[in-house]
């Protein structure tokens, strides 16, 4: 059962165009929404969360379009993004008021309960959190909420290693009854290498790609050599070549393994490196 | 139950899942008819994707290691069951075959080695 849809999403700027984003995320499941600053990530959440209004294609969330049942549409998703979403002079007492007045099902307790497993302070006001305890706040305002979609943006940048850890396991909880999803930019992979189950990579404001991670893990290699071995037959091979003075690197389809040349080096790429050579080979062609 | 995930491995994580689970179930440190965790409650453990998880335990239960019951978990089969029994006898045979090839490499012979096996299997039965 599909949670959010998304059918050849467009919309024109004067000097940014967003092309047919396409891809459905099933219920249970967490996508990596990645691409380079300015690639599109945000216009394309924006879009999702109708921020602004879709010129092209159609937007789905548990079934719904935002035209059919714009308050229902909206309760149903989740939004975390980089910059903090309280006025500063706030305290968690302010927080709970305005949260409940927006959304009448803000689950207080709950909200009381995750507060105090990440020690966030009662009295404190926000301004003076830091940033891992701000995004906690965040994170708790919407496990609070009686969301299916939670959307990310860079949510996880700026924060420290422990932090983002604690993160990561938050949004496996979330994830874990098998009935939300979450949809997850960052231009940090290794942040949701382990925990993503789909990649979805943009560039320019067109898909490169999309598919299960444990999929393009498994479909490319990374292939190194000296560049005495880097003649046209391997070059038609290689996705994404990297020059350097001594050697090169790059990736090849798993299944081109064999008609590799003797004496390049294979090894297992990370998200990171399959992402990094695609980009190189699309600025080429 | 024990899960340990290597980025150094050569293994995909699905399969080092699998390897590490069946290598449990065959030694016994998982006994049969035990209740595996649940798929997400596993990836959710070890920090790993769902669908990573998912693989591993399809792969298991493809091979007659375990069975998944909607509603009620993956459950570890009997080691009576015809696939899972092939495995242990192919296990065996590559122990002897490593005690048959050791033997020869230092040239103990045929009568001695089985001597050992009887009397190891003698020691066994007592």
């Amino acid at each position: 059962m599909e949670l959010l849809e998304v059918k050849n999403l467009g919309k024109k700027y004067k000097d940014f165009r967003l092309e047919d984003i396409s891809f459905t995320l099933p219920k249970g499941y967490i996508m990596g929404y990645v691409g380079q600053n300015g690639s599109g990530k945000t216009t394309t959440l924006n879009l999702i969360t109708h921020v602004y209004k879709a010129a092209e294609g159609e937007v789905r969330v548990d079934g719904l379009r935002y035209e059919d049942d714009p308050v229902r549409y909206l309760e149903n998703i989740g939004y975390i993004g980089e910059g903090f979403q309280f006025p500063s002079d706030f305290t968690l007492k302010e927080i709970r008021i305005v949260m409940r007045s927006f959304y009448p099902d803000f689950d207080i307790p709950r909200f009381n309960e995750l507060a105090g497993r990440f020690g966030l302070p009662e009295k404190k006001r926000v301004s003076a959190f830091s940033q891992g305890m701000s995004v906690k706040l965040m994170f708790a305002a919407v496990f609070a909420r009686q969301t299916k979609l939670l959307i990310l943006d860079e949510a996880t940048n700026g924060l420290d290693p422990v932090a983002r850890q604690e993160v990561l396991g938050l949004l496996q909880e979330y994830i874990a009854d098998g009935e939300h999803s979450i949809l997850f930019s960052t231009h940090i992979l290794r942040d949701l290498e382990q925990i993503a189950d789909y990649i979805y990579f943009i560039d320019d404001g067109r898909t490169v790609m999309y598919d299960a991670k444990d999929e393009l893990l498994e479909n490319y290699l990374l292939v190194k050599g000296e560049l005495a071995l880097l003649d046209d037959t391997l070059r038609e091979q290689l996705i994404g070549i990297e020059e350097h003075a001594y050697g090169f690197e790059a990736v090849a389809p798993s299944d081109r393994a064999d008609m590799l040349p003797r004496g390049v080096v294979c090894e297992k790429p990370d998200i990171d490196q399959i992402v990094i050579h695609f980009i190189k080979n699309k600025n080429r062609a | 139950m024990k899960i340990i995930i290597s980025n150094q491995s050569e293994l995909p994580i699905y399969a080092q899942i699998k390897e590490q689970l069946k290598e449990q179930i065959l030694n016994g440190q998982i006994p049969e008819g035990s209740t595996l965790p649940s798929i997400r409650q596993l990836a959710k453990e070890v920090g790993v994707s769902v669908i990573t998880t998912t693989r591993a335990y399809s792969d298991l239960e493809a091979e007659g290691f375990i069975a998944t019951m909607q509603g009620k978990g993956s459950v570890v089969l009997s080691k009576d069951s015809g696939i899972v029994r092939g495995q242990y006898l192919a296990r065996v045979e590559e122990g002897l075959a490593t005690a048959v090839s050791t033997a020869r490499m230092v040239g103990i012979t045929d009568a001695e080695l089985t001597g050992m096996f009887e009397k190891l299997l003698h020691a066994e039965r007592k």
